[in-house]
């Protein structure tokens, strides 16, 4: 099936499989922060924003991202340093393979709601798994980021 | 694995029930469950292009698209006036965000899931769905006997003066629950809806339990805590529980007792407080 997608602003037709899934054709596609962390929907790890919303690219067919805009944590590489830097200044990461899912969804939830309470931090990142941490760290990157951001961006 | 030879993004509802005729051709709602099995599907039909993902309020009910995603039940704003907001509660520990941008309510309900705390609240509240061929019938009816090959289109919930409360127990956070309870307070009487037994949720036969004043007593925040904690196991007394790796019948049973018991007392000191600011106006 022929599908056209655009992938962190640039345009791209391909034929593929009605089988393929997203996650899949974004790393053929050199996304590589994109990863598959489990086989049940539950971990977070391959979070991308379709159409500005997160969602989980490990359950979504490539043909049903037809015609929408996808993007990966390489096309937010600004935004996603800026925030990066609070969470690896806490000491938060570990391993770091959640790193990139967490970041998406973290940017998601900033864009939605720019002043969340810790109940809504935890309460939107539920969905992001993390095997090490245990959370405080990056629960603690999340806080200075924010507090940085609302003392207007200094540190 | 999922495995799918053929993909047709349906036209119309005549053609995906047409296709869904076939056993080895599925709907695709969010596809997360799906997923989750080893499934040889030949031609996945995708509802996602007829204007189904959305809903709309009418003058005395809610309308709700069966490819609205379990988001959608918690930011759309309108529907917090259903039930005292319960849709939105009883979705929000469901994996995450990302997951609930995906899943979908017509999906949700049509899969009649024992864990469902999406079947649980909507059985709390007025709902019915329409399905393609079958037409509009009551979510209860439609929990019992599954849409077979026909097509979840449409929720329907009627607003009305319920005020509902939604409580789950989980072992751990965003997993499936051990059991759910939704309760609704109206002037017509009490609902008590129970899943995750671990089967389907169901409604108790709540009529037969309360005596009609209790139930009035509540709705007007009047009961006293005694009456609330009669109620309360007499209620779960009628919950049928199974065991199973979650959790054992005894648990789920004793669960039950208890999350009616906070529901009912909530639902009572809900009635009071409001009634309480209608005085001092
Ligand atoms: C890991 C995981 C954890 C979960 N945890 C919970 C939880 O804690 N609580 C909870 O309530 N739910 C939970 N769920 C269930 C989830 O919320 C959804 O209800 C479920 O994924 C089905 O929704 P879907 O849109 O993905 O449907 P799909 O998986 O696409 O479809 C499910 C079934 O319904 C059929 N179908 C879909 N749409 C229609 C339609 N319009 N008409 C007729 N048939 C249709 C499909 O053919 C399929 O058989 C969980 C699911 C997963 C995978
Ligand atoms: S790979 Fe785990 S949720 Fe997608
Ligand atoms: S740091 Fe290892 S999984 Fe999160």
């Amino acid at each position: 099936m022929q599908i056209r997608i655009t992938l962190n602003g640039r345009k791209i037709t391909e034929d593929v499989s009605p089988d393929l899934l997203l996650l899949d054709w974004v790393r053929a596609h050199g996304c590589y922060s994109v990863k598959r962390g489990c086989e049940t929907s539950n971990c977070g790890l391959c979070t991308v924003f379709m159409e500005d919303k997160p969602v989980l690219s490990c359950s979504v067919l490539a043909v049903r991202a037809d015609g929408k805009r996808i993007e990966t944590l390489e096309g937010l590489r600004k935004e996603a340093e800026e925030f990066g830097a609070f969470i690896a200044g806490q000491g938060a990461e570990q391993c770091g393979f959640c790193n990139p899912g967490m970041i998406m969804n973290a940017i998601a939830l900033f864009r939605e709601n720019p002043e969340p309470s810790e109940e809504e931090i935890k309460e939107y990142l539920a969905g992001n798994l993390c095997r090490c941490s245990g959370y405080e760290g990056q629960l603690r990157g999340i806080q200075a980021f924010l507090a940085y951001k609302k003392g207007g961006g200094i540190q | 694995m999922l495995r799918i030879k053929e993909y047709v993004k349906a036209e119309s509802l005549a053609q995906a029930y047409e296709l869904n005729q076939k056993r080895a051709n599925r709907i695709i709602g969010g596809m997360l469950w799906m997923k989750m099995g080893t499934v040889n599907v030949h031609t996945a039909i995708d509802l996602s292009g007829l204007g189904l993902d959305g809903s709309e309020e009418r003058k005395d009910e809610f309308v709700i698209g069966c490819m609205a995603t379990l988001r959608q039940l918690e930011t759309d704003e309108r529907l917090a006036v259903l039930g005292s907001g319960i849709l939105k509660e009883s979705v929000k520990n469901i994996v995450g965000v990302q997951f609930r941008n995906l899943a979908t309510v017509g999906g949700s309900l049509a899969g009649r899931f024992g864990f469902s705390d999406v079947l649980t609240a909507f059985l709390a509240l007025d709902t019915e769905v329409e399905l393609y061929k079958a037409g509009r019938i009551p979510l209860a009816k439609f929990a019992a006997e599954g849409a077979g090959s026909d097509i979840l289109v449409r929720v329907f919930v009627k607003k009305d003066d319920r005020r509902c409360v939604y409580l789950s127990h989980r072992n751990t956070k965003t997993d499936f629950p051990v059991l759910t309870v939704a309760l609704s307070s109206a002037r017509s009487g009490i609902r008590v809806a129970a899943g995750a037994r671990p089967q389907r949720a169901i409604l108790v036969p709540a009529d037969e339990c309360l005596n009609k004043a209790d139930a009035a007593d509540i709705f007007e925040g009047r009961a006293d805590k005694e009456a609330l904690q009669a109620y309360a196991a007499q209620l779960a007394a009628k919950v049928p529980t199974g065991s199973n790796m979650r959790a054992s019948a005894a648990y789920r049973s004793h669960l039950a007792e208890v999350l009616i018991r906070r529901g009912l007392t909530a639902l009572n000191e809900q009635a009071a407080k409001e009634r309480g600011k209608k005085d001092a106006d």
